[in-house]
């Protein structure tokens, strides 16, 4: 079984992030959308949580919000609205960490 | 008139995930314009506001951050950015846009608005105020 956690909110002004870490499993992906992709600029604190674990970020997200893709941290895959439906389909199941 | 006083809008948000910072840049708008001393602060996610490039066509937000580049020409002119918050998000002066305003006292010299201040420093301005608005 595998699970697609939603995380939607900044790490540095909620604990979503914290907490959905230490429930993804090895089969999981973690996807960062709206004030959660500020957990994927590289050189910030929240960055360490990331390590290990299967990302992706939507794009437009991430362009709104000024975040250049070479500041992000390696390895995160950059989706756009059609490759958020295919993590749905793909994943058994969709927890989102609000 | 009466007397001018100190107005300080202390800015804690990121800009598209809530409302706060748009909200703010519009009261910030109409309070510069009953001419009063107004200064900026941005403190924890409040600092991704000012975030240089942002680009909002794939999203469908109303990209705002153009409007903080007009903030000299209503007189604000004192943008204070916390130097602690920045760094905990990895961000440095480079990731922000530039911000001026221009000194009608020395023939309209372009001088940046933004003060890069530790929260100790931060945390004295805010002391100096006679009102604080936070978002």
């Amino acid at each position: 079984m595998s699970m697609l956690h939603v995380v939607n909110k900044s790490p540095y002004e909620r604990n979503s992030l914290y907490t959905c870490v230490g429930y993804c499993r090895e089969s999981d992906t973690l996807l960062l959308i709206e004030d959660g992709v500020y957990a994927a600029l590289a050189a910030g604190k929240a960055a360490a949580k990331l390590e290990g674990l299967k990302v992706a970020a939507l794009g437009s997200d991430l362009k709104a919000r000024g975040i250049a893709e070479d500041k992000l941290v390696e390895g995160i895959e950059i989706v756009d609205y059609a490759g958020f439906v295919d993590l749905v389909e793909t994943t058994d199941r969709v927890q989102s960490w609000l | 008139m009466s007397e001018i006083k100190k107005f300080m809008y202390v800015n804690r948000k990121a800009p598209y995930g809530t409302i706060y910072a748009w909200e703010s840049l519009e009261v910030v708008l109409i309070g510069a314009a009953f001419d009063q001393n107004v200064s900026l602060a941005f403190i924890d996610d409040g600092v991704f506001q000012l975030t240089a490039d942002q680009d909002t066509s794939g999203s469908g937000f109303k990209n705002f951050s153009p409007t903080y580049a007009a903030l000299g020409d209503y007189g604000v002119t004192k943008i204070y950015v916390e130097r602690e918050s920045l760094e905990e998000r990895g961000l440095s002066l480079d990731d922000l846009q530039q911000l001026t305003w221009e000194d009608e006292d020395e023939d309209y010299a372009e001088k940046d608005s933004i003060r890069l201040v530790s929260r100790a420093e931060l945390a004295e301005i805010l002391a100096e105020q006679d009102v604080l608005f936070n978002f």
